[in-house]
């Protein structure tokens, strides 16, 4: 399936999320966290695009805006309900918003926190079928059968609850449950970043192998480079609210065109010891969201910085085509990617 | 971190310097027992620690590296306690202390133990919060960890505290020995803790899993400051992780273990790419990584790590091995044995000599 030529699913522009920063007995308001400060993407069908930064770069606020779990404090999230229809989810009321959330799902990163304990799996996974109005039992458990058989678990399981299986496991039922309602779009939190090792390959392996069956489009966030590489096809780079890059996978592992990106890239252990490479060693810490730097956030740890950068932030600019980036000095500056 | 040239003794035994280890670790066992059962967390581990270098102890779940961590700092929980085997740690000659002292053997609560335990050997966490005492100031527990180990007044344990703030990197160190673990990012947590662990400057330091908790770009600065803290002050690590990339970049000898069991131990160039044992290589096959084929399905280990009460027979892997022998690998668990000049392995694939049957006798001991 020629994914490239697929219609756009998911559409975000300028989403903004502030949370608001209360002190004193009054809780006044005293300044914002700019969590989401003005994110753009899209996402095609059956396309998986990664979200890939570090912590509080606002991936997890973002997704959670993008499924109305949050709501969003400016912007537009188009998402294409029909062929030829779109909806504003920042538009919706919580009540309009109800019959669209089926389209969309979640997995998360913990897989001990996220399945309640006192749930049988059949009531973890039949809940999303019971709240859409499945009402017979029979049709709910034959499709947590059907769905635990598409994750590789046995249908025999049904009856038992969370703490009797391991965390792969528990992602898999993660999984079935987000699979429920024939979802169309998927946001991955971290999937596999709670498991060992072995254990990841495996998920990763399930999630690729249901995407093609199931003709899903998966938004995944990760902060792990290695498995963007592995499962994206493009991926958007964030830095303390905004993007900073997007690009296909390939290109921007070869030839990256933002600093944070090239730092970034450079960070990531490689499990070879011959590729021990220099390392781009950014100084301090990452900006605080509540009161980022002036100019282009990233501006005080970037090596590349000239005056404007201390000045003005930057907008993100097509450089090469379906290649975005947002730097005063991305038509300049030579940045190294990693071999291979 | 330079590779160090590997020397092999006339002996032929795999030494890998003229010194002596600073710490030896033979045939350990850990294990604990719960009326359910007996968890054999660490079942026969051996490996040697030297000055100015960095063991790698890598493995997933399961497999004992935090128990053997545990072991050596003699921190064992209540349930369970070191059945077998010795940590012979070197002091070094001088004065009225012993050379060679075998740390299973001293009173975990003793005076002794908590000498060694801060001053000489350190140990430093996965997450920064459990290590921090989150209603104290950092200054005071530095100062406290401080003045444990050295008979010096509290001005000088301040001044010695400020210094370590500022020499592992943390800005404005003043200000932030008044300020709480709380009021610190994870990565600067994670910094001060290693502050506390190298204030009375140990001669080894225990890593568990440092830098899992923090950012990509912050674990870069992490153990790069391992690395230079160490060129500094010659002090040996102990670095164990689940992460293979981080061993590649930091080790210069590596561990790997499973169900509590030493499968093979080598330098890291060897064991990223010559690796022997079918435990290693399904690993390095299986992490998705810069070398790996996109989108394409990931070599993975049939099965699941065990569950501890139910330990395979014979060597622990041979369920999930693409290479079992049936009536060989079911039966006894193989020895680690060298099988070059630098690599140790333990798998019937490279020889036959075998584990004594110490579970069986032991238990007829009950």
């Amino acid at each position: 399936m020629n994914r490239r030529n697929g219609q756009v699913l998911l559409e975000v522009k300028n989403l903004k999320k502030f949370f608001p920063i209360q002190k004193g007995f009054l809780r006044r308001v005293t300044g914002y966290i700019y969590a989401v400060d003005g994110v753009s993407l899209f996402i095609r069908e059956g396309e998986t695009l990664g979200l890939v930064g570090e912590s509080g770069c606002g991936k997890t606020t973002t997704a959670r805006c993008i499924l109305r779990v949050l709501e969003p404090t400016a912007g537009q999230i188009l998402f294409r309900v029909a062929p030829d229809s779109t909806v504003d989810l920042a538009k919706l009321s919580r009540s309009q918003i109800r019959p669209i959330r089926q389209h969309m799902q979640m997995i998360f990163q913990d897989p001990f926190s996220s399945l309640n304990p006192r749930m049988t799996l059949l009531d973890i996974i039949g809940e999303p079928l019971l709240v859409n109005g499945v009402r017979s039992r029979k049709e709910r458990q034959d499709r947590v059968a059907e769905l635990l058989r598409q994750v590789g678990l046995r249908s025999e399981y049904m009856p038992r609850f969370p703490h009797a299986f391991s965390g792969g496991e528990r992602q898999r039922i993660s999984i079935a449950r987000a699979l429920a309602l024939n979802p169309r779009l998927i946001v991955a939190d971290e999937p596999a970043s709670a498991l060992d090792v072995s254990v990841q390959a495996k998920i990763l392996n399930l999630l690729l192998e249901l995407q093609d069956r199931l003709h899903l489009t998966y938004l995944f966030i990760t902060h792990d480079l290695s498995v963007i590489r592995h499962v994206c096809e493009r991926v958007a780079v964030m830095y303390v609210g905004k993007i900073v890059e997007i690009a296909p996978t390939e290109e921007l592992f070869d030839m990256p065109r933002h600093p944070y990106t090239e730092a970034l890239l450079s960070a990531v252990p490689k499990p070879d010891p011959r590729l021990r490479s220099q390392r781009i060693l950014l100084p301090g810490d990452v900006a605080n969201p509540a009161n980022p730097p002036s100019g282009c956030y990233f501006h005080p740890r970037c090596r590349y910085a000239i005056d404007v950068c201390r000045v003005e932030s930057s907008l993100l600019g097509e450089v090469q085509p379906g290649h975005f980036v947002s730097c005063h000095r991305a038509a300049e500056i030579a940045l190294r990617g990693v071999n291979g | 971190m330079e590779k160090e040239s590997v020397q092999v003794s006339e002996g032929g035994h795999v030494a890998h310097h003229d010194d002596k280890p600073l710490l030896s670790v033979r045939n350990l066992k850990t294990y604990y027992f719960q009326d359910e059962g007996t968890v054999r967390a660490v079942d026969g581990a051996s490996f040697d620690v030297h000055m100015g270098r960095t063991l790698g102890i890598v493995g997933e779940s399961g497999c004992g590296k935090t128990v053997t961590a545990k072991s050596i700092l003699r921190l064992i929980e209540k349930t369970g306690r070191i059945v077998e085997g010795t940590i012979i740690y070197h002091r070094g000659t001088g004065g009225d202390r012993e050379a060679e002292l075998d740390l299973t053997l001293l009173d975990a609560k003793g005076p002794e133990m908590r000498s060694i335990r801060g001053g000489e050997i350190a140990l430093i966490f996965q997450e920064p919060m459990t290590s921090f005492s989150p209603v104290h100031s950092i200054g005071s527990q530095i100062m406290e960890a401080i003045r444990l180990h050295r008979q010096i007044g509290k001005q000088e344990a301040y001044a010695l505290g400020v210094e370590m703030l500022h020499r592992v990197g943390i800005p404005l160190p003043e200000q932030r020995m008044g300020e709480y673990p709380y009021q610190l990012s994870g990565g600067l947590r994670q910094r001060a803790m290693i502050a506390m662990a190298l204030s009375c400057n140990p001669r080894l330091l225990i890593a568990d899993e440092p830098t899992t908790a923090v950012d990509v770009t912050t674990q870069a600065q992490i153990l790069d400051l391992l690395g230079t803290l160490q060129k500094e002050s010659g002090m040996a690590i102990v670095f164990i992780t689940h992460n293979l990339g981080v061993i590649a970049e930091i080790a210069d000898q590596v561990v790997v273990m499973y169900l509590g069991r030493v499968v093979e131990k080598a330098p890291v160039d060897d064991l990223f790419h010559a690796p022997k044992h079918p435990y290693t290589q399904a690993l390095l096959r299986s992490i998705p990584s810069i070398q790996s084929v996109p989108r394409e399905k990931l070599p993975t280990i049939i099965g699941a790590i065990p569950h501890p009460y139910n330990r395979p027979p014979g060597c622990p892997f041979h369920p999930r091995c693409a290479s079992f022998m049936p009536g060989v690998c079911d039966r006894r668990a193989p020895r680690l044995l060298p099988v070059t000049q630098t690599q140790e392995v333990s798998c019937f694939l490279y020889h036959r000599d075998t584990e004594d049957d110490e579970w069986v006798e032991w238990t007829w001991k009950l």
